[in-house]
C-alpha cells in the first residue's frame, strides 16, 4: 500500500492558486481513478479535479472555501497503485466505473455459526413502530406529553424515534429547534416572533462577485447618466426582422444595444477602453468586446460577445444564446469569460425605470437597459402612445467626463431611436 | 343575605373535590370546598380506608387463627378471640387521622372549608345550609364533585337487616349469617373480611361468574380462596327480596326459588351518582347516561361548570377523581392541563388481589400478544405461604408495546405503580425486561413476564 498525493493541478493559464468550491468525497471514501474528488474555483471558471489512483482517501487538504496555490498536494489516497509520472494523468479508457466501489465486509451469512435460538414470538421491540393510525393516542411519556402541552405542540402530528414509536424528549428537541412552520405556541398564525441568526459562507463565485464588486466601488467614482429612449422604430425594425427570420434566431432588443454600443463608441473610443489605474494609463481598445451581464444559478458571470463591431444582428443573437446559455450552464470557459471592453446589464422586464450599475473593473463605461413600456408621450398637438424605455449609464468619472458621458448617452439615445443610423457607415 | 364570593367554588370534599381544593390553592386561587360531612369522602370514611383497615384485621385474625391449628411454620397458639367494637374503633381512628390530615392540608393551602350542604342557585351562585344558618357564595367557577352513594335494589331497601356498604363497615357485632347481594369488588372485600372474622357467608351474584369486569382467567385464584374461606357461592341467582320475618333472603335461580337464612343483607350491586336533590337538574347540563358529560379539561356543557370524579362516571376510582381534581384546578389556574391519562389503575383487594391498567384480553385487536408469568415461579411468593396467581402483561406483537398489564396474587396491589407507569410511559416489553427488579420481591414476576414476551424467560 502506497500513500500517494493528488496535486491541485495547473487550471488555467496565469493561474497560481484556486478557491476550493466543493469535495466531493471525504476521509475513509473509496475512489476510482477519474473519479471527481474536488471541484476548484479559478477566477470565474470552476474546475473539476479527477483523482488519480483508485484507493482509499485518506487526508484531504482544506475545507471549502480555503484557497491552494497550484502544485499544493490536493488530497492523499491510500493505494496499491504507483505514482503516476509526470504532471498530466492520462485517464486511461476502462469500462465505466463499478458503482459499488467499496469492498463489501463480509456479509452476515459468512458469519460463522447460526445465531443461538432466538425468541419465538415476533417482537422486536426495539424497531420503531409503524406510522400511527388515525385516532391512535401518540405514544410519549407523561413529561414529553407535559411538554408538548406547554409549548402548544400537538403531539398526534410529532413522529417518535424510540422504541415501538415513542414520543422522546429528542423529539421535541428537534421539533422547538426547528423554525416554527405554520406552529406557534399560543401565538396567532404568522404572527410570531423568530429569532437566530443563519450564517451564509461567502466562498467560491460569490466570493469573486463580491471582490471585483467591491473593487469596482472602492476605486471608481461613478457617474450615471439616465436617459429616456423612444424605442418605437427600433422595435419595429425588429419586428419586421424577426417576422423574416426564417430559420435564424429570434432577435431580442439586446443584440441591437450591442451594435448601437458598437456604432456609439467608433466616435466615442474613450469609453471602449480598460482604466489600468495601478499602471496609470488607459487601453484604447480597437476590438469592441461587449461584456453581457448574466445571471445565473451561482451568482453574476459576464460572459464576452466578442468583436461585436464584426458581427451582424443575427449572428449576435446566435451567439448572445450561446454563451448565456454556457454561463447559465456553469459551463462557459475561462476565455468566455474574460476579456470584455465595455459591459450590457439589462434586467429585462425587472428592469426598472433606473438603475445605478457598477463598472465592470478596469472598465470605464457599463450600459444598463431598463424596462420597456408604452407610454403617452405628447407630439406638439397629441399625447401618441410610444414605446418607451430608459438607459442608465455609469462612467469612471476619473477618465470619463460628465460632459462627455452625455454626449456619449445622448449618442446611444439617437442611435437607438433612430436604427437605421446603426447601420449607416460611420 | 350577603353574599360572598370566590373564584372557585367545589361541592364535595371526596378524593375529587379535596385535592382539586388543595391544588387551587397552592395555585393561588381563591378557592371554597363545601361539605356536608367530614372531608374525604366516601373513600376515607365509608370506602378504600376502613374496608382496608378492616381486611387488614380479619387477615391478622385469620392468621392467628391459623396457628391455632396445625401450621407448617411450626407456630402454636391458642384460638384468638375478636372485640370487634375495639377494631372499628381503631379504624376510626384512622379515618379520623387522614380526615383531620386532609382538612390541616386544605387549611394549608389557604382554601376554605364550607361545613354545610350546598344548593345550586346557578352556575354561578350557591347557597349553603350551615349550622350557623345559610350563606350565599357567588364565584367564577363551580366544580361538581358530589361523588356517589350506594345503589339501592328496588326489592331490598337499605332498613333492618339490609345494610350498604358503609354500615358492612361499622358493624358492631359480626352477623352470624351473612349474604352478599352482588359479586363485585366491593362485596367480596366485605365479605371475605368477615368470613375470616368467623360470618357464614353467602354471595349471590346475577352473573355466571364473581367479578364480571375481570376475564375468568384473572378471577380464578379469588374462586378458590372463597371456597377454601367457605363462603357460599350462587350465580346466575338472582335476590327477590326477605321473607316475611326478615330472617331470610329469597333467590331465585334456574334451579327455582330458594332461601337462604341471613342475618344481615348486604347489598353491593353497584353505586350511583349524586345529582340528585341540590339544584343540579336546574343548571339542564348535557348528560352522559346518569353522568355528567365532561370534556378532557372536566367542563360540563355549561361555561364555569366542571364535574369531576364518580359524578362523571366509571371508573369509579378515588385516583380517578384525585386526577380529574387536579387537572381542573390547573385549567382555572391558566396551565395547559387536560386529560391525557393511558391508564386508570384499578385494584381489587380480594383475597388474593386483582390489580388490572390497561387493556384486557377481551378488548384487544388482533396483533395483540400476551406473556403470564405465576407467582409459583417466585421465590418470594413461597417464602409468604401464597404462590396462587400471576402476573400478565398484553404487548403489541409488532412493537412489543405494552397495552395492559395484570396481576392476580397476594399484594400484587403494590405492584400497581409499576405496571401504571409502564403504560404511561409508553414501555415495550425490553423496556420491563431489562430494568433490574430487587431480588427477592414479587415484583420479579413482573420482569420474567415481560422476558417470557420476548421469549427469553428464566426462571421458568
Amino acid at each position: 500500500m502506497n500513500i500517494l498525493s493528488v496535486k491541485l493541478p495547473d487550471v488555467g493559464e496565469g493561474v497560481t492558486e484556486a478557491e476550493l468550491a466543493e469535495w466531493t468525497v471525504k476521509v475513509g471514501d473509496i475512489v476510482k481513478e477519474d473519479d471527481v474528488i474536488a471541484a476548484v474555483m479559478t477566477d470565474k471558471a470552476t474546475v473539476e479535479i479527477p483523482s488519480l489512483y483508485d484507493g482509499r482517501i485518506t487526508w484531504l487538504a482544506g475545507e471549502v472555501g480555503d484557497v491552494l496555490a497550484v502544485g499544493s498536494e490536493l488530497v492523499r489516497i491510500e493505494t496499491e497503485a504507483e505514482a503516476v509520472a509526470g504532471d498530466t494523468p492520462e485517464p486511461i479508457a476502462e469500462p465505466a466505473p463499478d458503482p459499488d466501489p467499496a469492498p463489501e465486509p463480509p456479509s452476515e451469512t459468512a458469519e460463522a455459526p447460526a445465531p443461538a435460538p432466538r425468541k419465538p414470538a415476533p417482537a422486536t421491540p426495539a424497531q420503531p413502530g409503524p406510522p400511527r393510525a388515525e385516532g391512535q393516542a401518540p405514544l410519549a411519556s407523561p413529561s414529553v406529553r407535559a411538554r408538548a402541552r406547554q409549548g402548544g405542540l400537538d403531539l398526534r402530528q410529532v413522529p417518535g424515534t424510540g422504541p415501538a414509536g415513542r414520543i422522546t424528549h429528542d423529539d421535541l428537541d428537534t421539533l422547538f429547534d426547528q423554525p416554527p412552520r405554520g406552529r406557534q405556541p399560543g401565538a396567532a398564525a404568522g404572527r410570531a416572533k423568530r429569532s437566530g441568526t443563519e450564517e451564509i459562507k461567502v466562498i467560491g463565485m460569490r466570493r469573486k462577485i463580491a471582490e471585483r464588486m467591491a473593487l469596482a466601488n472602492q476605486r471608481i467614482p461613478h457617474i450615471t447618466v439616465v436617459e429616456e429612449v423612444d424605442v418605437t422604430a427600433l422595435e419595429d425594425l425588429r419586428t419586421r426582422m424577426n417576422a423574416t427570420r426564417g430559420d435564424r434566431p429570434k432577435l431580442t432588443v439586446l443584440p441591437l444595444v450591442a451594435a448601437a454600443l458598437a456604432r456609439a463608441v467608433v466616435d466615442h473610443p474613450e469609453m471602449n477602453a480598460h482604466y489600468m489605474d495601478d499602471e496609470g494609463h488607459v487601453l484604447r481598445h480597437a476590438g469592441v468586446h461587449v461584456g453581457m451581464a448574466t445571471m445565473t444559478e451561482a451568482g453574476l458571470v459576464v460572459p464576452v460577445l466578442r468583436h461585436v463591431e464584426a458581427l451582424g444582428l443575427f449572428e449576435i443573437a446566435a451567439e448572445i444564446a450561446r454563451l448565456s446559455e454556457a454561463a447559465r450552464a456553469g459551463k462557459a470557459g475561462r476565455d468566455e469569460l474574460t476579456g470584455s471592453t465595455i459591459t450590457i446589464t439589462s434586467l429585462g422586464p425587472l428592469g426598472a425605470l433606473a438603475t445605478t450599475p457598477i463598472i465592470n473593473h478596469p472598465e470605464v463605461a457599463i450600459l444598463g437597459i431598463n424596462k420597456m413600456a408604452t407610454r403617452p408621450m405628447w407630439d406638439g398637438s397629441q399625447f401618441v402612445p410610444r414605446k418607451m424605455m430608459n438607459i442608465s449609464a455609469s462612467f469612471d468619472h476619473r477618465v470619463i467626463d460628465g460632459w462627455d458621458a452625455a454626449v456619449f448617452v445622448q449618442r446611444m439615445k439617437t442611435l437607438l431611436e433612430t436604427p437605421a443610423l446603426i447601420f449607416v457607415e460611420a | 343575605m350577603k353574599t360572598e364570593s370566590c373564584t372557585l367554588l367545589i361541592i364535595g370534599a371526596g378524593p375529587g373535590g379535596y385535592v382539586c381544593g388543595i391544588r387551587a390553592g397552592q395555585l393561588g386561587l381563591d378557592t371554597i370546598v363545601v361539605e356536608g360531612d367530614r372531608p374525604g369522602g366516601t373513600c376515607l370514611n365509608v370506602g378504600c380506608i376502613p374496608s382496608k383497615a378492616l381486611i387488614h384485621a380479619a387477615d391478622e385474625f385469620a392468621k392467628v387463627s391459623q396457628f391455632a391449628g396445625d401450621n407448617e411454620l411450626g407456630i402454636s397458639t391458642t384460638a384468638p378471640r375478636i372485640d370487634l367494637a375495639r377494631t372499628l374503633a381503631w379504624k376510626d381512628g384512622i379515618v379520623k387521622r387522614l380526615t383531620g390530615g386532609v382538612s390541616s392540608l386544605l387549611k394549608k393551602s389557604g382554601t376554605r372549608v364550607v361545613s354545610g350542604t350546598a344548593r345550586i342557585l346557578d352556575g354561578k351562585t350557591v347557597e349553603v345550609d350551615t349550622r350557623e344558618g345559610p350563606r350565599r357564595i357567588s364565584c367564577e367557577h363551580l366544580v361538581i364533585a358530589t361523588g356517589s352513594k350506594p345503589l339501592e335494589l328496588p326489592a331490598l331497601p337499605f332498613r333492618g337487616p339490609v345494610i350498604s356498604s358503609t354500615e358492612a363497615l361499622d358493624l358492631q357485632e359480626l352477623p352470624k349469617r351473612l349474604t352478599v347481594v352482588g359479586g363485585g369488588y366491593i362485596g367480596l372485600e366485605i365479605g371475605t373480611a368477615l368470613a375470616k372474622l368467623g360470618a357464614e357467608v353467602t354471595v349471590v351474584e346475577a352473573a355466571d361468574r364473581i367479578l364480571p369486569q375481570y376475564d375468568a382467567e384473572l378471577t380464578k385464584p379469588v374462586m378458590a380462596r372463597l371456597a377454601a374461606l367457605g363462603i357460599t357461592l350462587h350465580l346466575s341467582a338472582r335476590a327477590s327480596g326477605l321473607t316475611d320475618e326478615g330472617r331470610a333472603l329469597t333467590v331465585e335461580s334456574a334451579e327455582g326459588r330458594q332461601e337462604i337464612a341471613a342475618d344481615k343483607v348486604l347489598v353491593t350491586v353497584g353505586r350511583a351518582p349524586v345529582t340528585r336533590g341540590f339544584g343540579l337538574q336546574d343548571l339542564g347540563l348535557t348528560m352522559n347516561g346518569e353522568f355528567l358529560a365532561i370534556d378532557d379539561r372536566c367542563a360540563t356543557s355549561m361555561r364555569g361548570v366542571y364535574a369531576i370524579g364518580d359524578v362523571t362516571g366509571d371508573p369509579m376510582l378515588a385516583h380517578r377523581a384525585m386526577a380529574q381534581g387536579v387537572i381542573v384546578a390547573e385549567h382555572l389556574a391558566g396551565q395547559p392541563a387536560l386529560w391525557d391519562k393511558r391508564a386508570i389503575p384499578a385494584v381489587c383487594f380480594t383475597d388474593p388481589e386483582i390489580v388490572t391498567v390497561g387493556q384486557l384480553p377481551g378488548d384487544a385487536a388482533a396483533d395483540v400478544q400476551t406473556a403470564v408469568f405465576p407467582f409459583a415461579a417466585n421465590g418470594r411468593s413461597l417464602t409468604v405461604e401464597r404462590s396462587d396467581g400471576f402476573v400478565r402483561i398484553l404487548h403489541a406483537a409488532d412493537t412489543g408495546l405494552v397495552l395492559g398489564i395484570q396481576a392476580v396474587g397476594t399484594g400484587v396491589s403494590e405492584l400497581a405503580g409499576e405496571f401504571a407507569l409502564a403504560i404511561e410511559m409508553a414501555a415495550t416489553l425490553t423496556d420491563i425486561a431489562e430494568t433490574i427488579h430487587a431480588h427477592p420481591t414479587l415484583s420479579e414476576t413482573v420482569q420474567e413476564t415481560a422476558l417470557k414476551g420476548l421469549g427469553r424467560a428464566l426462571h421458568i
